[in-house]
């Protein structure tokens, strides 16, 4: 028996092997035609003049192919409370003058982002530039039903040109249509108020330049909206757009739908396409390690995170591709990325394709950090919660049973980890299922459930009865 | 010199062994060295541990009190105060008369205590006794003073690790268990170290009952320090350098009841005049008045109470409804139910046996990791351990409590059977249930019964969409808290465990 397992082993080592050695040899050829190009680009300076720019082909704008998603600025912890953070308006000052200064000029914010902060923040930061450089998005956010009046939904628009000291917006959106409980939901927000003839008439009088709509979750919002294009005239659409999710997206959640197809009705009506969760708030970055040498092996130069977005950038409708950019080090490594875009052949989009039919191994939950689910009347830090089980799932960290090699460090990494990453109090066991934060996740998780997955599984740890 | 030097590292090895047991919170040090706190003297005893109580009466029929100066945690820690004392003044002992007035009257007093406790069934102050108790004392100074500074440091090399993305040290919680507990150590810290540092080994010779009960014993010890007279030269080196004031030069005579050979005097005899012999029995217990006065640790504390109140409005504050986007909403702290019978470990058996049995040592406390136990400050188990859910639940895979008992108050079982002792039963208070006051469906208890006690029922006969409430089954039911300490109705959970007089098996 050893010996047959042995022989086995040598077997798929030589397999292995042969396939290694295929792919390091199409690496280096791959390298050797464009040596001059990529070797030494990662200490190099950053251009500021080769941003790939997409024209707009309504108003004619020349927008970034890299756009700044504001729903991920940086923060400061507020010392001595749990918690409580605030924006760090100096990083964000920073990185705005950073961007802009290589190209960048496509900003997208929302009332909701950052608990409401996000909008007086970036126009703090984007005010102490001239109007012309830049084109600010916003959306209006009247998710919850208090703000479904007429009134409701017209003081928070107001309440965006006021907080972003502008007078006219150049992208408006409807915002998250699809989502709750689908048209029923939309109508509510948007028609029956009268919200969206409201807006066509802003938009008429020059201080909405385009308006458009960011979809998630019921495709028969989306299908609905565009095929009455010719009345409402939508100068773009917001859809989420990813290796992942073009193909996988169905298998993620049946509630979801692939990218393949929202692109495809787009590109047919001709209407630019912005993109969102290019990244899926960095789950195509912070990859299995079997993902991440399978990508750094063809492109050793090159982030994990740059394929996702020459991806997105790729398709020819795509305006603007959205990042919601932390770090000073993401929009560096994304200004690189796009400075000029290199779009990818075809033969690398296929091996993207491949690719995500390997992570579609990993039993990851589809959750992007958004935290739009927050907060939790309950108290559960529900991303947080999430985004350490990927984590693990990433890691190696999730074991299946108790008898499995590296069961016992898995195990102490796993709920050590737990406890550093969530406070007691804030952990799975805590969530009693009142399930108010379903309608809330743009990614249709069921997260209760999978909030009760995790907590069985911690529990069969802790146990020792997995 | 040798014979010192045996006890010495015999009785430092001992006392650091013990620390580290009260201090160790992942149960490795428990499972090498947990038979170190079961060969303490009152423990062993309250356990009718017959073979430690055999072997150490013989110990001291045969050397003398070696185990006040090697087991007793609280002997070597009066050691290493008076050690260092020692080092700003040489050769500061001299010869005391025993005040042997005062040590029969708290054996007496202790004795009475025990007695009393038994007849009533521990409902006269069972934890009073364990004020003087050396280990307990020990027990409770380490970890109310020493353990949160341990854990301060565990917890700053897990900030580290954290930072080096190392998994090898963990955070765990710090946090005031008793508040009279606290400042019985305090005090018991401030007096012995005090008297150590004045008069060496004077708590034992004068308060501890367990030293005045071997000293009983040591006076016929089989090997005893004898002074040679043929060659003694009266420098009275050996007088000033003993620890318990017990040899008298004038009449070069020691007394056996409060020497715990330390073998000092041997070891600084110029002559070699002191030898550790057998001799024929010259012990003399010297009766005389004496101007000191010795104060026992005052435990006289009543300003501790129980709050909580029961059915005091625990305002809830409506789930606020969701506008933007990120934050966590303030969790409120859970408050102590008001429990009509306390809740007793799994192994405690009863509540009579328990108060019994328990010397209040605080190892248990120590020991436990889910945040469970801590002192009660009830009046007639005052200090004795009691649970409660606020922080954790008494975790079904866990018998740390069980494990580290050394005086028998918590009986060893496996974690199998103790799935099937029942400690108490869950009470559902409709008032609290968020079901109730938020209108949402909740069902947390439920889902974290181990044992499968509670059910979700509708609230409405025949409507099975009508909202579910928990009913619970006390049959099955072993009051392991997780449905109390999981339940999301604050500051008072919907649910809450009773305590049973007597646990029993289902």
């Amino acid at each position: 028996m050893e010996k047959k397992n042995n022989e086995m082993n040598r077997r798929k080592f030589l397999k292995l092997l042969g396939t290694g050695a295929t792919v390091v040899s199409t690496a280096f050829y791959g390298c050797q035609s464009q040596r001059k190009d990529i070797s030494g680009s990662a200490q190099s300076e950053i251009p500021t003049d080769k941003m790939t720019c997409r024209v707009n082909p309504t108003t004619g704008d020349k927008v970034s192919i890299l756009g700044y998603g504001c729903m991920r600025l940086p923060t400061i912890p507020v010392e001595g409370k749990e918690g409580e953070d605030e924006i760090d308006q100096e990083m964000v000052n920073r990185q705005v003058d950073f961007a802009l200064a290589h190209g960048l000029n496509y900003f997208d914010t929302s009332p909701a982002y950052c608990k409401g902060r996000s909008e007086r923040a970036m126009g703090i930061a984007l005010s102490r530039h001239p109007r012309s450089s830049y084109f600010i998005a916003t959306k209006l956010s009247n998710f919850s039903p208090a703000t479904w009046t007429r009134e409701a939904s017209l003081a928070m628009y107001r309440n965006s040109l006021k907080e972003l000291q502008v007078d006219y917006i150049d992208y408006m959106l409807l915002h998250g249509v699809g989502m709750g409980n689908g048209m029923d939901e939309f109508n509510a927000r948007y028609m029956d108020n009268g919200v969206l003839d409201f807006l066509m008439e802003e938009r008429r009088a020059g201080r909405i330049r385009n308006l458009g709509f960011s979809y998630h979750g019921d495709v028969r919002v989306f299908d609905t909206l565009l095929s009455r294009h010719d009345e409402y005239k939508w100068d773009f659409v917001q859809i989420q757009l990813n290796y992942l999710d073009w193909r996988h997206a169905k298998e993620i959640n049946r509630n979801n739908t692939d990218a393949e197809y929202l692109y495809g009705e787009l590109a047919a009506r001709g209407i630019p396409a912005v993109i969102m969760e290019p990244l899926l708030g960095g789950r195509l970055s912070k990859v299995h390690d079997h993902v991440v040498a399978r990508l750094k092996q063809r492109e050793p130069n090159r982030s994990v995170a740059s394929w996702a977005f020459r991806f997105a950038g790729t398709f020819p409708g795509v305006l603007t591709v959205l990042s919601g950019m932390t770090y000073m080090e993401h929009l560096e490594d994304n200004l690189r990325t796009y400075s000029p875009l290199q779009p990818l052949t075809d033969e690398e989009m296929e091996y993207l394709y491949d690719t995500a039919d390997l992570m579609m191994q990993y039993p990851t939950v589809p959750c992007n950090d958004c935290k739009y689910c927050m907060p939790c009347p309950y108290g559960i830090d529900i991303p947080s919660i999430l985004v350490h089980y990927n984590k693990c799932v990433n890691q190696g960290h999730v074991p299946e049973s108790a008898q499995e090699e590296n069961y016992r460090k898995a195990r102490r990494a796993f709920l050590v980890g737990y406890d550093r990453a969530v406070p007691r109090l804030r952990q799975a066991d805590h969530c009693i299922g009142c399930r108010q934060c379903v309608s809330h996740c743009p990614q249709g998780i069921d997260i209760p459930s999978e909030l009760h997955r995790i907590d069985g599984f911690v529990e069969k740890l802790k146990q020792g009865t997995l | 010199m040798v014979l010192k030097r045996i006890r010495q590292t015999a009785a430092l090895l001992c006392f650091v062994l013990i620390t580290l047991l009260f201090l160790d919170f992942t149960g490795v040090m428990q499972a090498w060295f947990g038979w170190m706190a079961k060969i303490q003297f009152i423990p062993a005893l309250l356990a009718l541990n017959v073979t430690v109580v055999v072997v150490l009466v013989l110990l001291a029929l045969l050397f003398g009190r070696v185990y006040c100066s090697v087991i007793c945690p609280l002997g070597v820690f009066q050691d290493a105060v008076s050690r260092m004392s020692g080092r700003f003044k040489k050769n500061r002992f001299r010869y005391a008369p025993a005040l042997s007035w005062l040590r029969y009257a708290v054996l007496t007093l202790f004795l009475m205590l025990c007695t009393a406790t038994l007849l009533t069934g521990g409902a006269v102050m069972a934890g009073w006794a364990g004020l003087i108790e050396p280990y307990s004392a020990y027990g409770r100074m380490v970890s109310g003073l020493l353990l949160p500074l341990y854990r301060w440091g565990n917890n700053l090399l897990a900030f580290f690790a954290e930072r080096v993305d190392s998994y090898a040290f963990y955070e765990v919680d710090v946090w005031l268990k008793g508040v009279s507990v606290l400042a019985v150590a305090v005090l018991t810290f401030v007096v012995v170290a005090a008297m150590a540092w004045r008069n060496g080994r004077v708590y034992c010779n004068t308060v501890c009952p367990v030293g005045t009960l071997l000293g009983l014993l040591s006076r016929h010890a089989w090997l005893k320090p004898v002074i040679d007279t043929s060659r003694c030269v009266d420098c009275r080196l050996c007088e000033r350098n003993c620890k318990s004031s017990c040899i008298d030069i004038r009449t070069h005579k020691i007394d056996y009841s409060r020497c715990v050979a330390c073998m000092n005097c041997i070891d600084k005899c110029p002559k070699g005049a002191i030898r550790y012999i057998h001799a024929a029995g010259k012990a003399t217990g010297v009766n005389a008045p004496s101007d000191r006065k010795q104060t026992a640790p005052d435990g006289g504390r009543r300003d501790f109470l129980t709050v909580a109140t029961l059915f005091a409005a625990g305002t809830w504050a409506r789930a606020q409804e969701k506008k933007v986007d990120g934050g966590l909403a303030v969790i409120e702290e859970k408050k102590i139910p008001e429990r009509k019978v306390a809740l007793k470990p799994a192994g405690a058996q009863s509540l009579r046996h328990f108060t019994l049995h328990c010397t209040a040592c605080q190892l248990c406390v120590s020991a436990c990791p889910n945040d469970v136990l801590r002192p009660s400050s009830v009046l007639d188990t005052w200090m004795q351990p009691e649970m409660s859910y606020e922080r954790g639940f008494c975790r079904p895979e866990c018998v740390r409590c069980a494990e580290v008992c050394p005086a028998g108050a918590i009986h060893p079982l496996t974690v199998s059977e103790k799935s099937s002792v029942q400690i108490g039963h869950a009470v559902f208070l409709y008032e609290n249930c968020v079901v109730n006051t938020d209108g949402v469906e909740c069902g947390n208890c439920a889902r974290h019964c181990p044992s499968g006690a509670i059910q979700m029922v509708p609230s409405v006969s025949g409507v099975p969409d009508s909202p579910k409430l928990p009913v619970v089954n006390e049959e099955r039911c072993i009051g392991c808290g997780a449905c109390e300490n999981l339940c999301p109705a604050r500051p008072f959970s919907a649910i809450y465990v009773e305590g049973h007089e007597a646990h029993r098996f289902i």
